[in-house]
């Protein structure tokens, strides 16, 4: 169970600090994200290159891939080429970014295609996204793409769906550090019946392909958001993400709820969170239901946050503001009316200071 | 005759190229020897995509006089006349001159597809309607011109046309969007990089939601969100729920608005049933709150929600007994004006729904301020 504590931590902003120096110096990385091949990101990523071209930028190219489209060829012929060096290992022929050349040319941008490509053993690094971030790292921007399916935490999700795995890729994290991510989206319909096409190339395979990388790129975009938002000093509210919290208590209808949140943040792609304030005088048996409750959100995939606080609905706004919350599912018993004129009960005072949120309540389930 | 196929190329912001990449598939289209006219197009004295334009057909616009102005319009009655196989329509948010035809540009584009042209449009994600308030929220900017989210929704194709704010701010800082004056005022206002990745976000989440609902139409094929719990989650936490139905409960106050496009928004992410009640309760179905009302429920059914009106002097109640009928599993109403201390006996609408609808669950909508 994770408490929340978010003091400024000196360390944490130390970090940050430092990360913020180390971004001034290193070049920046933009890369284009595609569902599948041929959604034409080869091609944006090189328009990209003419573009800065042409605004007076210098911009080599480090690597291009081995099948080249007759668009591409055409933007090719506009650029000063450091090739790769070809190199062949057991019986496999690969290229590899020729660094150094890079280094002593050092231009203010290079394009490298395929930036999920392997190099041979023994090279200088295993992969070509390490040959980027030594680029990066020595003040040269990079422009590259890369395909879904070669980003190693949706390997499963795009084997589950097309039924192959390719067996080189890329850390998640290396693409959401990215300066700029650019999805290249096409309807899948586009794609079928282009060269290259095969039978696998269902409409209904890319379709769900797409809707992945779309999600994907919202996620990393979230992320910067946020992270731009803290470091301009603007409270992170509401970003574009449902964000579901389930409030927990001993006798509510937990299972329901964190059903109906789970079933919720799964369509909307939203995240599920559930916390319980802390109050400390718990019997045996509602200690037991807690835990039990606590068990199953987590089974449920959600983030269990344990809160503290002498007020129970200040605690719980106080964190559904700070999670950024976009709707709170909380439990009532029906008896819920006010005993006495002048106090409100918990749940008034929550709907009533719940700005910004949906406040669901749900029936209170007859225990048997 | 079959009724023409609508593509939109769908954005985050003026400037992020969304006329260019139609253009540009236009110019494709044409070298196929597609019968490809514009019907409309926003020149936004951009070269690069005038630039785009040439050697593609153009209908002339209409001219339409207007308090004492004079505006152009689309010329909808050339296009049909004219009857090419594929019309480029730009800015599908667009709402007409009064005294047009037709009130809005995407009404027009449906007269187009009905005489089996098809179209190829383009629109911001802010324009869409159950965004309304949340967009607002995030950039402060109410947009007025919207379109239903069902219009979207039936469009054949969904493009997103994506480009980084950094990348955007870089284009208006050259002045390729807008004068330079302007330029500097929007980099100011709307065009933030705060607010453009949030609605970069956005555009991002719809296109994908989009995408999902295409898959879910497919026959035989699961609803998404339905189907598979996560791994390692009891066997019976995704087994499949009733259906949703949703009740939203209007009143003449301005929130209903909100009420109604978060209602909507819901219930299309949840595959739930849609619809709306005005519980007249005599005394105040006259005048002012009367007419808001109306504006509201006809905004209702403008977004395909069925509406009701039911006369009962216990709204809770009448509420309630409507809901049961009705098999709704989920109220959504506002939340109920603050109490004047000597009032703070009575009980509020939202206690008062809670206590006879019991076996509902009851969503009280937050108003999106800033």
């Amino acid at each position: 169970m994770s408490s929340i504590d978010r003091r400024p931590d000196p360390e944490q902003l130390l970090r940050r600090v430092q990360a913020g120096e180390r971004r001034e110096r290193r070049g920046r990385l933009k890369v284009f994200l595609g569902y599948a091949s041929r959604v034409g990101k080869s091609f944006r990523m090189f328009d990209e290159g003419r573009r800065r071209k042409m605004r007076g930028q210098d911009v080599v190219v480090g690597a291009v891939q081995s099948a080249i489209e007759p668009d591409i060829e055409a933007i090719l012929s506009n650029f000063e080429i450091v090739p790769p060096i070809i190199e062949r290992h057991a019986g496999r022929t690969y290229e590899v970014i020729d660094l150094s050349a890079l280094f002593r040319r050092h231009p203010a941008t290079v394009v490298i295609d395929g930036l999920a490509y392997d190099n041979p053993p023994g090279s200088r690094n295993p992969h070509r996204w390490q040959d980027v971030d030594e680029l990066l790292d020595r003040g040269i921007a990079v422009i590259s793409a890369v395909n879904l399916q070669h980003i190693a935490e949706k390997q499963d999700e795009v084997e589950r769906i097309t039924g192959k795995r390719a067996a080189n890729s890329i850390p998640q994290a290396f693409l959401a550090e990215a300066d700029e991510i650019e999805v290249v989206d096409a309807p899948p319909d586009a794609l079928i019946g282009r060269p290259g096409d095969t039978s696998i190339c269902d409409a209904r395979r890319l379709a769900e392909l797409r809707e992945i990388a779309l999600l994907l790129a919202a996620d990393v975009v979230e992320d910067q958001l946020q992270d731009y938002l803290e470091s301009h000093g603007v409270t992170a509210r509401w970003g574009a993400q449902e964000r579901i919290l389930v409030c927990l208590t001993p006798r509510s209808s937990a299972r329901l709820m964190l059903e109906s949140g789970h079933r919720n943040a799964l369509r909307f792609h939203g995240a599920l969170l559930a916390a319980y304030v802390e109050s400390g005088s718990l019997g045996e048996e509602d200690r037991r239901l807690l835990e039990s409750n606590l068990g199953l959100a987590r089974e449920l995939g959600a983030d269990v946050h344990c809160l503290h606080g002498e007020d129970f609905v200040e605690a719980i706004l106080d964190f559904a503001r700070e999670e950024r919350v976009t709707q709170l599912f909380l439990g009532h018993t029906g008896a819920d009316r006010r005993l006495r004129l002048w106090e409100r009960n918990p749940l008034e005072r929550l709907i009533e200071a719940a700005d910004g949120f949906d406040v669901r309540l749900f029936p209170h389930e007859e225990k048997s | 005759m079959s009724r023409g196929r609508l593509k939109v190329y769908l954005g985050y912001a003026a400037g992020v190229g969304k006329t260019y990449r139609m253009l540009d598939e236009a110019q494709e289209m044409k070298c196929h020897g597609t019968d490809i006219v514009i019907g409309y197009f926003e020149p936004h004295g951009r070269q690069e995509t005038i630039a785009k334009t040439e050697g593609l057909e153009l209908v002339p616009r209409r001219a339409v006089a207007y308090g004492g102005g004079k505006f152009e319009e689309m010329d909808t009655d050339a296009i049909l006349r004219r009857q090419p196989r594929v019309a480029i329509v730009d800015e599908f948010a667009h709402t007409n001159v009064p005294g047009s035809e037709r009130a809005k540009r995407w009404q027009d584009v449906h007269t187009l597809l009905d005489a089996g042209i098809d179209v190829l449009t383009t629109m911001n994600i802010q324009h869409l309607e159950s965004l309304n308030d949340q967009v607002y929220h995030v950039t402060g900017i109410r947009v007025r011109e919207t379109i239903p989210d069902w219009v979207v929704d039936e469009a054949d194709e969904l493009v997103l046309v994506d480009l980084t704010p950094r990348a955007l701010r870089n284009r208006l800082e050259r002045g390729v969007v807008y004068a330079p004056e302007k330029a500097q005022r929007a980099m100011e206002n709307f065009f933030t990089e705060g607010n453009l990745s949030a609605l970069r976000e956005m555009a991002m989440r719809h296109t994908a939601h989009e995408v999902e609902e295409k898959l879910s139409v497919v026959p035989g094929a699961e609803p998404p969100g339905t189907e598979a719990a996560p791994a390692g989650a009891p066997a019976n936490a995704g087994s499949a729920p009733r259906r949703e139905r949703i009740l939203i409960c209007l009143t003449g106050r301005p929130s209903s608005a909100i009420l109604i496009r978060r209602g909507k928004r819901v219930a299309d992410y949840l595959h739930a049933d849609c619809v709306a009640i005005h519980v007249a309760a005599g005394q105040q179905a006259f005048g002012d709150d009367r007419e808001a009302v109306e504006r509201h429920m006809s905004f209702a059914r403008n977004l395909r929600i069925a509406t009701h009106v039911v006369h009962a002097a216990d709204v809770p109640r009448a509420i309630a007994e409507f809901a049961r009928e009705q098999g709704v599993t989920q109220i959504f109403m506002g939340r109920s004006a603050a109490q004047p201390w000597w009032k703070r006996y009575q009980e509020t609408a939202v206690q008062g729904i809670v206590r006879h609808a019991r076996d509902m669950q009851v969503t009280i909508v937050a108003e999106r301020r800033r």
